[in-house]
């Protein structure tokens, strides 16, 4: 972090606490910093500085926690195979959502971000499936994936073809899962590129329009470098959430076929809850904590620090 | 002065009556599997309360996923409930060590103990000492579909052997309808193949030596050849469509509708095979059982059961009425009628009365017959290595891993736990 005082010197630190009280800032400093200090402490950086001491231990969840095990639980992690396919799974997630779900949501918002009622009603229908709760639209996708009685089953009987067990399938189970992600949120970044382009001034447009810009032209050259603040938050969002997806997977195949499609959350849950390795479950939490904080982090750097603020 | 004392009387008997006979019993419970279990439970702690004034018992129910998680953090804390319910096995064990339990031996006499199967006890004991009460008991049992099987050309009866299921599977697939039935989202229905194969060739001490890493621990020829019994019923691919995206639930439907011709499954089948049917139904009279068949060379005996043990812990600073409700609740008349409705097979000895269905009481006396009762290997294991276990099996089934692969990564999880 740079400070913006330059190359004047540095009051001392009795000077500045003087200089604020004279302010009357001190008063308020003493009154309002500590209670957020203190719920910030123990709500957020406690738990974090707890479950990076527990990640060190083995620990059933019962009993006293003694059994201090060193970095063995994340030399168990290294190794594990199925936190390999988790990570690799998390990193198809980001693909996906970087690749098709925000081009998806920036096509359609282009279409329909001018206020007619019939945008209105479009808008409604595409940003649904984000109010869903996420638990909800793994059941109700998990019966549409169903090749017994759910609708896939039930077209497959139709045109008198096998029906597909998709989420059976180590092959496409994965794919299935990435669908539903994109469904559920695409609708939610199109909703922030709705509001940026409502805010694309109109006489930029119209100069565009007399300097003879094609439809286009005025998408690439106006719309979107006026909208890239936006296009830059829903990717960091995009980013964040991919690494954070489980609601979605424990529904539809709980992890499975051959424990193939977890993400580093499912298997957290899976493998340190579930099954009671709550020193293990730590030592993956501090590794996404990581994880999610180092993309935060080098985002900021390369993409937004660059580009001016959001 | 006099009115005042007898005031002050009054008000300390009051005192003391209200601290004896305020006593509250809270029960943690799953979510009974079948609609008449929560009423029972309710009428149970109903006739206690009204046998004894002043005491209540309250039971809380949570379904099996969020009562595991649960548990761990609600034990430790002072909300804990005075008696919960358990699965016995490695759960147990872990909380028996961490001293979350309390212990009720002295509460037994022997004349208590005897109305209890020894398996029972056994299950609810850690180090000799008793911590808690056993209700029922479960036992697995190969279920088949007498239409389907007799289409087939086979008479299930005449299977004793491993090769003679195999050969009857085939020949089931052969004539196009699907040999087995298979909840594989769950994972432990095809662990429940597993373990037994493991408990008919390495016998019920041969388990035990390996969960304590003698002999190798699971990595032990005899679970290799579990395992290859295993793959070669997966080689057969004898179950339906899809069945890796079936849970149990579903799957026990599937078969009450006439989908398949065999299930592995507990007891609780003939309930859920038909509460979960798309017709209501179930297969009614059509539905009959094998026990599971024999392993040539296997150390196991064939008499052998396999399946859970079920009952109550009480929790340390337990309330003084927690244990006198258990007795109460696996009393001879609770057992019995527990049995009747169908809730469960009891474990009690000479409670078996009740049970009207013949396929449950077959199952009961098997049970009570049996020369070891098997516990639910991923029950038996605890947590993590339970876990293993059953991705093992699943894993076998898919053709993912080896034989080799499975037993190494089952005993790499015992070696961690």
């Amino acid at each position: 972090m740079t400070t913006m005082i330059g190359s004047r010197p540095k009051p001392s630190p009795a000077a500045r606490i003087a200089r604020m009280h004279k302010q009357g800032k001190l008063t308020a400093l003493l009154l309002f910093l500590p209670p957020a200090l203190v719920l910030f402490t123990l709500f957020v950086i406690w738990p974090i500085f707890n479950a990076a001491n527990l990640s060190f231990f083995k620990w059933t969840g019962y009993g006293a926690i003694d059994n201090f095990v060193g970095m063995q639980n994340y030399q168990r992690l290294a190794k594990h195979s199925v936190f390999h396919q988790s990570l690799w799974n998390s990193g198809k997630l980001i693909l996906a959502s970087l690749l098709i779900q925000l081009p998806l949501a920036l096509m359609l918002a282009l279409l329909i971000y001018k206020k007619t009622s019939a945008n209105t009603a479009f808008r409604l229908i595409f940003f649904a499936p984000y109010i869903l709760a996420e638990i909800a639209s793994g059941v109700i996708w998990s019966f549409i994936f169903d090749g017994d009685f759910g609708i896939s089953g039930q077209i497959a009987t139709a045109l008198g073809v096998e029906p597909m067990y998709i989420l059976a399938d180590r092959q496409y189970a994965f794919m299935a899962i990435i669908t539903v992600v994109v469904w559920k949120y695409f609708g939610y970044h199109m909703m922030i590129f709705i509001a940026a382009l409502q805010a694309v001034p109109a006489d930029l447009l119209e100069a565009a329009d007399i300097d003879g810009a094609g439809r286009w032209q005025k998408v690439f050259y106006v719309k979107l470098p006026l909208i890239m603040h936006a296009i830059k938050l829903s990717v960091f969002f995009a980013l964040v959430g991919a690494l954070q997806v489980f609601d979605i997977i424990i529904p539809l195949t709980n992890g499975g076929p051959s424990n193939s499609t977890h993400s580093i959350v499912s298997y957290l849950y899976t493998y340190g809850l579930a099954q009671l390795n709550v020193g293990y479950g730590s030592a993956v939490g501090v590794v996404l904590f990581i994880l999610c904080m180092v993309t935060a982090f080098s985002y900021r750097r390369l993409a937004i620090g660059k580009g001016g603020a959001l | 002065m006099k009115s005042l004392c007898l005031g002050a009387a009054t008000a300390l008997g009051l005192l003391f009556a209200g601290s004896a006979m305020a006593d509250t019993v809270r029960m943690l419970a799953i979510e009974p599997n079948v609609p008449q279990g929560r009423q029972y439970y309710l009428d149970v702690a109903k006739a206690f309360e009204a046998e004894n004034p002043g005491t209540t018992v309250q039971f809380d129910f949570l379904d099996d996923t969020s009562f595991k998680s649960k548990l761990p953090t609600l034990l430790q804390s002072s909300a804990r409930p005075d008696a919960f319910f358990t699965w016995t096995g490695g759960v147990f064990n872990e909380q028996a060590k961490a001293g979350v339990l309390k212990d009720i031996s002295s509460d037994f006499s022997e004349a208590d103990r005897a109305n209890y199967a020894v398996s029972g006890m056994q299950a609810m004991s850690h180090d000799g000492k008793l911590y808690g009460v056993p209700m029922y008991a479960a036992g697995v049992a190969l279920w088949y579909n007498k239409a389907l099987v007799a289409k087939a050309g086979v008479d299930p009866k005449s299977i004793k052997t491993w090769d003679d299921f195999l050969a009857a599977s085939k020949k089931i697939k052969d004539a196009g309808i699907v040999p087995i039935v298979m909840g594989g989202k769950d994972k432990w229905p095809i662990a429940l193949f597993y373990g037994q194969l493991a408990s008919r060739i390495a016998g019920t001490d041969g388990i035990n030596a390996a969960d304590k890493g003698e002999n190798g621990g699971f990595n032990n020829p005899d679970f290799i050849k579990a395992g290859e019994a295993m793959k070669q019923l997966a080689d057969l691919d004898p179950f339906q469509p899809g069945y890796m995206d079936t849970t149990q639930p579903k799957a026990a439907g599937l078969f009450g509708d006439g989908r398949g011709a065999f299930y592995m499954a507990g007891n609780f089948l003939v309930g859920a095979q038909a509460q979960n049917s798309a017709s209501g139904k179930g297969l009614g009279d059509d539905l009959d059982f094998i026990t599971f068949p024999a392993v040539e060379g296997g150390k196991g005996d064939p008499a052998d059961t396999f399946g859970g043990i079920n009952g109550w812990l009480v929790t340390k600073e337990a309330s003084p009425s927690t244990v006198p409700f258990l007795k109460f609740m696996t009393n001879k008349k609770n057992q019995t009628e527990g049995g009747r409705l169908t809730i469960w097979l009891p474990i009690g000895t000479d409670a078996q009365s009740g049970i009207q269905d013949p396929r449950l009481r077959e199952i009961a006396e098997l049970l009570s017959k049996a020369p070891h009762h098997q516990l639910y290997l991923d029950q038996l294991l605890g947590a993590s290595v339970g876990a293993a276990l059953n991705d093992a099996a699943a894993q076998i089934t898919t053709g993912d891993i080896t034989p080799e692969e499975a037993a190494n990564l089952v005993e790499e999880a015992r070696e961690m736990r």
